[in-house]
């Protein structure tokens, strides 16, 4: 290095630089993507195995973590019927294929990422807009399979398409719907009032 | 009339269109013949994205507008498909057009990609009817085969994403092959290996999962470290060596701050992956590494600023295109409000809680793909466009200069005007019905309901028509300007 070409100007040092941190940042990222998908694992703390559809499904704020928790309660059936986890998993995979084939995801978010178009459906199952416990499978099959003639669109006029969803298909996407609710999001969305909060 | 008499009209019209436009193709070298193929189809899918940007964008104000036969949801997945596609064109074409030039060399494998160009092209076309005409499926594989995989961005069906891994393997071999038979440099490096991580990548989002944890994870990985590490890599590449052509500067200062960007942006992007993984199921240390690494990113975005710009003064703005000069500025400002500003505004977790999934994430979004992306591609294509005409004079005093002037304010105004609209429409989203509300179905319809985000959306709509129209006088100028210009090129004295 003489005067003219200090270090910190010279190409061949920035090379180095630059192979050096790409390298170690990729290196951190796939280990932690390592730990992240094994944290995540269905079954696990985070990530509910799939027959937890059919227990009781709340999410309501932790004092003492500051922040929204999935709280998962007593046996509460799902379509009055109990899964085993392989019963479990099939249900929720018709529901997350049938999410994927209508194309939800662009009109709605699941976990925050989508489109804007319609509501977030990350926490639908809990939402107190199927009014109560009781009507709520119910009203959410009624509604995806003839959502334009039972829509609720609360003075906007947008209503969802019918998406000519099979009743084999809806009952799966509200499995799904009722399993992803039970994800530990780190407390996202805020201030969420369930449809239990609302009973009581 | 008949298919048969249809058809010679079309060709007879298509005839007179290509003479009208008197460009003559024998200016081009093969692998620029290549390059503006890709430039073509990439104006074309730029011009669909935007009228189904405007579709979905009326169904905002109207909701009944075209409902039942092409639903929002159809119109975005257009939209958001025909930018991601374009811009890769346009990618393809701009390193087709550099790859003689840097390699000193002509390109190896034309015929294959010649061959890859029309594979792709019919690809796309096929995949895009099957998303007007058949849309939706029932919910299984064969859907996620053939129709549509329902994921953001990478909606194409699994056949298609087979075809496009072929057709990028190919295009990689052209690359790999030219260096190596001609001459390697710096920046050809640097292209070389970007390419290897950006088609790698797209393997990350071919497969499907039910645990939607892991399925999110992996689909960030193809978009956030396509557009946040590698697509950014790729622009530094290609502004690297149009400083080099439109302005002279010296090789060695352009790969000196090449690597300085690369190790800046991978350095910060890559686990500023993390911001998108505060609420998807993953763990908390999340919060930690992606907040952290990802406001490190707007730095090497001021550093493209700073070069680009000082470049330019330092030449006294002197260069043979003015056209493209400007939206190479406007790319460096762009890039650097749109990801930069707009970005760091909202990737704090403290902030991002309320932001996710609301209308400020559109509001970054457009501003950054606009800024970063499109203007870049923009520019080449002027680029493209002066050489097709044999190098004419593009500079001071051109004719119809107004047009190309006039093309950039519209389209640049309507983008920011569309992004300010879109950011009120957040800002309310994010207090009503994210923070007041809860984020529920009646809060959700109490933020859509608020006079504050129905003027937005009217707001947005009109500066998407200004947008609209840029793009269509866009397209005029890019048809016609230099024609009939007879002074050569301004010569760009090298330092
Ligand atoms: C040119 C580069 C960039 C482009 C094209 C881009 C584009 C986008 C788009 C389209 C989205 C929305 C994704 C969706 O549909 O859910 C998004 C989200 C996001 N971007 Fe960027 N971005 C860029 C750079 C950046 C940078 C540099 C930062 C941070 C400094 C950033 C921070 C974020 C954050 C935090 C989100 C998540 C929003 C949410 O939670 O909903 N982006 N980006
Ligand atoms: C005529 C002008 C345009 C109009 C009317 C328009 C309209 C729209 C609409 C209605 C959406 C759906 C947002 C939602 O889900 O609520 C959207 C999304 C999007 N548009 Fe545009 N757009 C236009 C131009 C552009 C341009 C020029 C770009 C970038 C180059 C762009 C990139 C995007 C992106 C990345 C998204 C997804 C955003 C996200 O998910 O956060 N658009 N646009
Ligand atoms: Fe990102």
């Amino acid at each position: 290095m003489n005067e003219e070409n200090p270090l910190w100007a010279s190409e061949s040092f920035w090379k180095k630089v630059a192979i050096w941190v790409t390298a170690g940042s990729f290196i951190i990222l796939v280990v932690l993507t390592f730990d992240s998908l094994s944290q995540t694992e269905v079954g696990g703390k985070r990530v509910q195995a799939y027959s937890v559809i059919n227990k009781k499904i709340d999410y309501v704020y932790k004092e003492d973590l500051h922040k929204f928790m999935p709280v998962i309660g007593e046996t509460e059936l799902l379509f009055g019927q109990e899964f085993t986890e392989e019963e479990a998993e099939k249900l929720v995979t018709l529901g997350k294929k049938t999410t994927q084939a209508k194309n939800c995801m662009n009109c709605h978010t699941l976990l925050g990422n989508g489109a804007y178009f319609a509501p977030d459906l990350t926490k639908a199952w809990l939402d107190k807009g199927w009014l109560s416990k009781e009507l709520r499978e119910d009203l959410m099959i009624k509604f995806l399979l003839d959502p334009e003639n039972n829509a609720r669109t609360f003075g906007s006029n947008r209503k969802m398409p019918n998406l000519h969803i099979t009743p084999e298909e809806a009952k799966g996407v509200v499995a799904f719907l009722k399993w992803m609710s039970s994800i530990d999001t780190n407390g996202f969305p805020y201030n969420f009032k369930t449809i239990y909060a609302t009973e009581e | 009339m008949n298919a048969k008499e249809l058809c010679g009209v079309a060709n007879a019209k298509l005839d007179t269109f290509v003479t009208w436009t008197a460009l003559d193709r024998s200016n081009l070298s093969d692998g620029r013949k290549l390059a503006v193929n890709y430039f073509i189809v990439a104006v074309i899918l730029f011009f669909a994205q935007l009228l189904f940007g405007m579709i979905a964008a009326t169904q905002f104000i109207f909701p009944s507008f075209l409902y039942g036969w092409l639903d929002f949801s159809v119109n975005r997945m257009v939209h958001i498909n025909a930018m991601v596609v374009w811009m890769l064109y346009g990618f393809i074409g701009c390193t087709y057009w550099l790859l003689e030039d840097e390699s000193q060399t002509e390109i190896v494998g034309l015929k294959f990609g010649k061959l890859a160009f029309w594979v792709l092209t019919i690809a796309v076309a096929v995949v895009v009817l099957v998303y007007l005409f058949i849309q939706i499926g029932a919910g299984n594989d064969t859907t996620l085969w053939l129709i549509n995989e329902g994921r953001e961005y990478i909606e194409a069906p699994r056949w298609a994403d087979i075809g496009i891994v072929a057709v990028v393997l190919t295009f990689f071999y052209n690359v790999v092959a030219t260096f190596s038979k001609g001459k390697w440099s710096g920046i050809a490096g640097v292209l070389t290996l970007d390419l290897v991580a950006l088609a790698g990548l797209y393997l990350a989002g071919m497969f499907y999962m039910t645990n939607i944890t892991h399925e999110q994870f992996w689909w960030w990985w193809v978009i956030h470290l396509w557009v946040e590490a590698t697509w950014e890599v790729l622009v530094g590449v290609i502004m690297a060596w149009s400083l080099m052509k439109l302005l002279g500067v010296r090789r060695k200062i352009v790969t000196t701050w090449l690597y300085i960007e690369v190790a800046l942006m991978f350095g910060s992007g890559i686990l500023g992956l993390g911001h998108h993984y505060f609420w998807i199921g993953t763990p908390e240390y999340w919060l930690t590494i992606g907040g952290f690494f990802s406001a490190l990113e707007p730095i090497p975005l001021v550093a493209m600023v700073v070069h680009a710009v000082y470049d330019s003064g330092s030449h006294a703005f002197k260069n043979g295109n003015h056209p493209a000069l400007a939206w190479v500025i406007a790319h460096a400002f762009g890039n650097f409000f749109g990801a930069g500003v707009w970005g760091f505004m909202h990737t704090l977790p403290q902030i991002n809680l309320y932001t996710h999934g609301t209308q400020w994430s559109a509001s970054h979004g457009h501003l950054a793909f606009f800024g970063a992306y499109a203007t870049i591609n923009i520019a080449f294509f002027y680029l493209a466009i002066q050489h097709w005409r044999g190098d004419v004079w593009m500079s001071g005093n051109a004719q119809n200069a107004w047009r190309w002037k006039w093309a950039l304010g519209l389209l640049n105004v309507g983008v920011v005007g569309m992004t300010i609209a879109l950011l009120i429409a957040g800002y309310e989203q994010s207090f009503i019905e994210r923070a007041v509300e809860g984020s529920t179905w009646s809060g959700y319809f109490s933020a859509q309901n608020h006079p504050s985000f129905q003027s937005a959306m009217v707001w947005r709509w009109f500066f998407g028509l200004m947008t609209f129209a840029g793009l269509i006088l866009l397209i005029w100028d890019l048809l016609t300007i230099g024609k009939g210009e007879t002074r050569k090129m301004a010569v760009v004295e090298a330092e």
